[in-house]
């Protein structure tokens, strides 16, 4: 495996960092630390400084209550949110997303596959699964889109992105990636808009596969 | 390749119970040698370590009041901010086995729980976190490696604290949430390299550790 060459932007890890990004792109963002010392390094990095800012901020006096009500809770035995490991090239926080099943792929033609693992006003995030050599189809979105590489590999304009990689489009880049040859290129990727497709074909199956 | 045909193997899923049974293994140093440490740092790891209350009495006197004042901060009011800090100090009871000193601050390490907290409780949604660094072995406690995050830490608390007003108030909004992506500056103006890289030499020792313990 090649070393991970794109990583998360500082402001896009910032607003992580401080919870303030929305739940797609947190998704894609939290993968790609799991995958990357380096980013994990930086967004320990950002939590040091909150942490300095917390222990600097005006204490507000609490209730007189209060730790007593703490101090009893502690015996309290607390069933734990389930935690999901990573699962062949899907880390843990995909998996989460998951449920822990294997994808369940649905075709958008050309041996194209998507499974959407969220959808909502605040935006889409979904697996992508293309054919080694095939493109996906030419498209600009509204917003910013994070595409994160799992296995494989794709290029466009902007340049070549292997596993771990995370490219950053804004609302103004067209862009037209395509699959390396050979292995299969499986991508999370985060919009907060549905995609906008520019020829008519796939624009018609829009509705239908909600790309 | 990943034959996709095939079902995954199926994914660990473990719901685990914790009470007081949940501490951390350190091979420890001696106490001697734990004497630079903070005193937050020092409690934190009595509680790891032992499940020590009275610890634990000494870190909720320290963080509940700062908790709440930052809580409240962005509008909460006193009642709820309350509310938040008992899950907030439950959780560090809870979860004290993953704090990892080599890695992060209690401070930060509290900081990232608040979060977490405030987002389950004003946005009722998940905060989606990156995978747990596995918390299960017996790590060896490097006092050097500890004190020399904490000192990069009073680096940074400086270079806050030399912040012009405008900038700084960027910055807490920034830490506190309050700006988004789009929003915030490339540059703080915090020097988080050294940290950074300090962080890294932390993740480092535990990633070696962790595939000697695999090779064992």
């Amino acid at each position: 495996m090649t070393a991970i060459s794109h990583h998360i932007s500082e402001p896009l890890m910032v607003a992580y960092a401080a919870g303030n990004l929305a739940e797609p792109y947190a998704l894609v963002v939290a993968t790609h630390i799991s995958m990357c010392d380096e980013c994990r390094a930086r967004m320990a990095a950002h939590e040091c400084a909150g942490g300095v800012l917390l222990e600097g901020t005006g204490g507000q006096a609490v209730s007189g209550d209060l730790k007593d009500r703490v101090l009893s809770g502690l015996d309290t035995e607390v069933k734990e949110a389930p935690v999901y490991a990573r699962s062949g090239v899907f880390p843990g926080p995909v998996m989460a997303a998951l449920k822990g099943k294997p994808p369940q792929w649905k075709s958008l033609g050309f041996g194209v596959r998507q499974q959407i693992l969220q959808s909502s006003g605040k935006g889409s995030v979904r697996l992508l699964y293309i054919p080694g050599g095939q493109a996906v189809p030419d498209h600009s979105h509204d917003g910013l889109e994070l595409t994160l590489v799992l296995q494989g590999a794709f290029s466009d304009e902007s340049g070549r992105f292997g596993v771990g990689d995370l490219e950053i489009a804004d609302d103004d880049v067209d862009h037209a990636p395509m699959a390396e040859h050979g292995e299969v290129c499986i991508c999370l990727a985060a919009t907060s808009a549905p995609l906008r497709f520019n020829s008519w074909m796939p624009r018609l199956f829009q509705p239908l596969f909600r790309i | 390749m990943l034959n996709l045909e095939q079902p995954l193997r199926e994914t660990r899923q473990t719901t685990a119970v914790v009470g007081s049974a949940a501490c951390r293994k350190w091979d420890r140093v001696e106490e001697k040698d734990q004497l630079d440490y903070s005193d937050q740092t020092r409690w934190m790891m009595a509680v790891q370590a032992k499940r020590d209350r009275v610890a634990f009495g000494q870190l909720f006197d320290f963080y509940a009041p700062r908790l709440k004042g930052f809580v409240m901060r962005t509008g909460v009011p006193s009642a709820q901010a309350e509310d938040i800090v008992q899950e907030v100090m439950l959780t560090v009871w809870r979860k004290a086995a993953q704090f990892d000193p080599h890695r992060a601050q209690v401070s930060s390490w509290i900081y990232q729980i608040a979060r977490n907290r405030q987002i389950d409780v004003l946005r009722r949604e998940n905060r989606v976190m990156p995978e747990e660094l596995t918390q299960e072995a017996d790590l060896t406690e490097d006092a050097s490696q500890i004190v020399a995050l904490e000192q990069e830490t009073e680096t940074l608390r400086a270079a806050l604290a030399g912040l012009k007003p405008g900038q700084r108030e960027m910055v807490e909004k920034a830490y506190l949430g309050e700006l988004s992506h789009s929003e915030i500056q490339a540059e703080t103006g915090l020097p988080l390299g050294t940290i950074k890289s300090r962080i890294r030499l932390g993740l480092e020792k535990l990633r070696h550790e962790l595939k000697e313990l695999r090779n064992a």
